[in-house]
């Protein structure tokens, strides 16, 4: 308080401790953000030369080049075209260093892509499509019991919850493995196509599911 | 893992293995342990997409798996390591590594392994013996027996090893629920195994390979071409009694001889060559007898350095003596004496010179970015540890507003840091001293992480520059094709310098710009690893002894 009389306002302690003397200017405060590119002071060193640094450039450009070849890098899905070309399958699946069969022994099993899974997520809906409207009311309600009964199981639930989390177009083909073989030799079979049924059914109408559950 | 690291991951990850693996890893990287579904959810890729990536991952050891949270019978959990993806910065010096000691043979192994993450012994001599073959003049070709002695030579030396065994997850999962009682909830989380736990981890398979290397075919014939595939298919599934042992690079044994290197070349500069061939012999003798993180070499007596030395140095006896005295005086203390007998017993103190060389980067950069008087405070603080504002003007011969102005860009950098010590407890400025001190280990740290965001730039900068050209560089591609498939069919050099025309002069020199450009930025790239493979052992160094 004393320091206002004398005009040194701006603080309430001796500015002279921060290292400024009488009468100096103080920095002014910064108020935008420093550049992006700040002015050097000092140009830096020049690179190191020679042959060992050429070689391990030259080194570093080839296994870039060559890890763009290898099956390790993994192209994201194309997007759907409109229409499937008969050239488009000489298209793909160029360029590459041979397929990469990794050895399944030493990996989690379910990382195992099964190859005829697409062949079969193809011809499902046809089956799906021709199933549904035979599918009745009461079919609803016995579903409706049998997940009642799923959910005591606690871990089943909680896969249940990932799967509605994943979404249904994940949920589909993973399914089609577990149960394709037997609906395609046994279509006729009641529970067969009535379990299944179910599933698809579940998947279709998932919102009205979620209501009568809940 | 810091922002900056999980960056630097993610774009070595796009850049090996493309963008998916990016989204993928980076995920991984943020949120620690994931089941499949998870990630797959999380990321909003397809559930195939994310299983490819994952076993991308798995097979180049970035990623681990394991029982989840929810021990055994819940989803299988995975874990992403960090410290592996960033290896991926130091693989052209790996490789050049293995060229330099073991040749030709070596560096293609050591190449062969890092790009396919893991491989059998007959696949990896199969493809480097035709690959040798293929650089070979006609009518030469590589013995695949060569090609193992090489391998061989690099497993006896420790820089390759078998991948630890995965048991099928059901074995994983009875052996972690018998040590669960034991374990910590901490453990619960996927747990590597050790690959030098397993016994056979050195050991080499018997196979039964014989042959030499392949010329791949370069005639355009589709018929041959396809008749020699099939063969190497044949040839591909022949049994070799190898099959499911994998090998995989040891990246610990290769920055055990690159610390080495450090440490031999910086005592080849501070004293002389004779003294670094010294330091040499005594890192040798040590090498199999002393851990990889002990502080310190196993003591080996004067004498016992004196015939280990190589005839050809010619260093005497009395010689030798005065070498290791001054090895030992020196300020740098890369050479410790422990004892007197059997003429002197010597160590080599290899965490305290990874220590020392770490305090001379700090002190370089600070040199090179402020200056060498700034730099001269930046050696005194480290030095007198505390000093006053006052000590540092007065000792470092600065007048005060300079010294003054130096010391507070040091502080805004935090390569400096300000010890408050109240002489009452209302911390009053004037009832206060203010010590500037230098942590040696916290600065380390910091510059680690600049490193770090330094080589994410880089990569940046490069992606943006190939971006930026990419259709002169499609258009100089499309026409070395040409011009490759004319040459290879025999035309004229009129039609030749024709197509090369194809190329302005003004395109061509904006290409050569970016091909200069581009080396400056892979090279730099090269030597920030350098910086932080000294700056990383160093750090861990720091950690293990605590």
């Amino acid at each position: 308080m004393s320091g206002r009389g004398r005009g040194r306002s701006l603080f309430t302690f001796n500015v002279d401790c921060l290292g400024f003397g009488r009468g100096e200017a103080l920095p002014s405060s910064a108020q935008a953000p420093s550049p992006l590119y700040p002015p050097m002071q000092f140009r830096p060193v020049p690179l190191q030369t020679g042959e060992e640094v050429e070689y391990m450039l030259a080194l570093k450009q080839e296994l870039r080049a060559s890890s763009k070849n290898l099956p390790f890098h993994i192209q994201p899905s194309a997007p759907k075209k409109d229409v499937g070309r008969y050239s488009d399958k000489y298209q793909t699946g160029e360029a590459k260093h041979g397929e990469w069969t990794p050895d399944w022994s030493r990996l989690p099993k379910e990382l195992c892509i099964k190859v005829q899974k697409s062949r079969k997520a193809k011809t499902k809906p046809v089956v799906k499509s021709k199933k549904k409207p035979a599918a009745p009311k009461e079919l609803l309600q016995k579903l409706e019991n049998l997940e009642k009964k799923e959910e005591e199981n606690q871990s089943e639930e909680e896969e249940d919850e990932k799967k509605k989390k994943t979404g249904e177009e994940e949920e589909e083909p993973d399914d089609a493995e577990g149960y394709d073989e037997e609906e395609f030799e046994e279509e006729t079979d009641y529970i067969m196509s009535y379990f299944d049924n179910g599933e698809e059914f579940g998947g279709d109408s998932d919102d009205n599911m979620d209501e009568a559950t809940y | 893992m810091t922002a900056q690291e999980v960056r630097l991951c993610g774009l070595l990850l796009r850049e090996h293995f493309g963008e998916v693996v990016e989204r993928v890893g980076v995920h991984l990287l943020r949120s620690g342990a994931l089941s499949l579904r998870a990630l797959a959810h999380e990321t909003s890729t397809s559930l195939d997409l994310v299983k490819k990536c994952l076993c991308v991952l798995v097979q180049h050891g970035m990623c681990k798996f394991g029982p989840g949270r929810r021990g055994p019978a819940g989803p299988v959990e995975y874990q992403i390591n960090c410290e592996r993806i960033l290896y991926m910065l130091r693989y052209p010096r790996y490789i050049y590594t293995a060229k330099s000691l073991y040749g030709d043979t070596g560096e293609l192994v050591i190449e062969e392994i890092l790009q396919r993450g893991q491989m059998t012994m007959s696949s990896v001599v199969r493809t480097v013996a035709d690959r040798l073959t293929q650089n070979m003049e006609d009518g030469q070709s590589m013995d695949y027996s060569e090609v193992m002695n090489a391998f061989s030579r690099l497993v006896e030396t420790h820089f390759l090893q078998r991948c630890p065994p995965v048991d099928s997850l059901g074995a994983t999962v009875s052996r972690t629920s018998c040590s669960g009682t034991s374990d910590s909830p901490a453990n619960a989380t996927p747990q590597p195994a050790q690959p030098e736990s397993n016994p056979d981890c050195y050991k080499l398979p018997q196979i039964h390979l014989t042959g030499r290397g392949k010329r791949r075919r370069s005639s355009g014939d589709a018929e041959t071409n396809d008749s020699g595939a099939k063969r190497a298919k044949l040839e591909n599934t022949e049994q070799c009694g190898d099959e499911g042992i994998y090998w995989q690079v040891n990246f610990e044994r290769f920055h055990l001889h690159f610390r080495h290197q450090a440490i031999i070349s910086a005592v080849a500069s501070k004293l002389d060559q004779t003294s670094s061939e010294i330091v040499r012999t005594m890192l040798r003798m040590s090498e199999v007898t002393t851990p990889a993180t002990a502080a310190y070499t196993q003591a080996v007596s004067a004498n016992e350095i004196f015939r280990a030395l190589p005839p050809s140095y010619n260093i005497g006896r009395p010689i030798l003596d005065q070498y290791l005295t001054l090895l030992v005086d020196d300020p740098m203390e890369f050479v410790g004496k422990t004892g007197d007998s059997g003429g002197g017993m010597y160590v080599v103190n290899l965490h305290r010179a990874l220590a020392n060389l770490a305090r001379a980067t700090l002190e370089s950069v600070v040199q090179e970015r402020f200056g060498s008087r700034s730099a001269r405070i930046f050696r005194l603080l480290l030095r007198k540890k505390h000093l006053e504002q006052k000590q540092v003007e007065d000792f470092a011969m600065i007048p005060a507003k300079e010294a003054k102005d130096m010391l507070y860009t040091l502080l805004s950098e935090n390569l400096v840091q300000l010890q408050e010590i109240p002489k009452t407890p209302d911390y009053a400025p004037s009832r206060t001293f203010y010590l500037y001190t230098v942590n040696q280990l916290p600065t380390a740290r910091l510059l680690l992480q600049n490193c770090y965001k330094a080589v994410g730039n880089l990569i940046e900068r490069r992606l943006f520059e190939t971006k930026e050209n990419k259709r002169h560089l499609e258009k100089s591609q499309r026409i070395e094709a040409i011009l490759a498939s004319l040459q290879a069919s025999g035309a004229e050099t009129a039609q030749l310098a024709e197509v090369e025309e194809m190329i302005t002069a003004p395109e061509r020199q904006q290409l050569e710009a970016l091909r200069h450009h581009i080396n400056k930025l892979d090279s730099s790239e090269n030597q920030v690893d350098e910086t932080i493979f000294l700056l990383e052992s160093y750090v861990n160094s720091a950690a293990s002894s605590r």
